[in-house]
């Protein structure tokens, strides 16, 4: 009797913790291009962007740290790739 | 008037002196087309993330400028042509934010660490 898959019963695979974006509170530190040490936090090791589902940070946000990233790099003082 | 936040980035060659009359010579240039320049911070000599035409270091300066895009533009063609000025960068902005900028904050933090001991 072949088991069908959909039927098992799916034990809860990840945390479904709803996590809180960091930049969404009034007391959260300001996105800008210009503090690399807050942008950093917020880019892997190889210095990529790390998506907004790992780092639960809110759409909004998430673009906006991105903007800010790329001109962080236009500057130098991020890196593009981190050998 | 529109808010400018203009970073611009010197040679290494080149001695924070010079980096200093480059500067006056914007602000004045800024000033005389009836612009206004508020704060001015030079970061110093910071070490780049990555090369940039061959200098590992760069002289790093923020300027807030107040003033019409025409004399902003036109203050970028005259920097596209000093070649002390590696890389440039103009951001409209809404409003400056007046305190320090979080690269000098941390200076002064590790400075005061080091003085407690």
């Amino acid at each position: 009797m072949k088991i069908n898959i959909t039927n098992l019963p799916s034990k809860r695979p990840f945390a479904r913790r709803r996590k809180v974006c960091p930049f969404s509170s009034d007391k959260s530190p300001k996105i800008d291009y210009k503090d690399p040490k807050l942008l950093l936090r917020y880019m892997s090791e190889r210095g990529k962007i790390v998506p907004s589902r790992i780092t639960a940070v809110s759409i909004k946000k998430q673009r906006r740290l991105s903007r800010a990233i790329k001109r962080a790099r236009f500057l130098g003082l991020l890196p593009y790739a981190v050998k | 008037m529109p808010l400018y936040e203009h970073v611009l980035i010197a040679r290494q060659d080149i001695s924070s002196a010079e980096v200093d009359t480059i500067n006056e010579g914007l602000q004045a240039f800024i000033e005389d087309n009836g612009g206004k320049v508020g704060k001015v911070e030079y970061w110093g000599l910071r070490s780049m993330a990555y090369r940039m035409n061959k200098n590992r270091k760069g002289h790093y300066t923020l300027m807030n400028i107040e003033a019409p895009a025409e004399v902003v533009q036109e203050m970028e063609r005259k920097q596209r042509i000093n070649e002390d000025i590696l890389r440039t960068l103009t951001i409209r902005v809404d409003e400056f934010s007046e305190d320090p900028s979080p690269i000098l904050v941390k200076r002064e933090e590790r400075k005061r660490r080091h003085e407690r001991y």
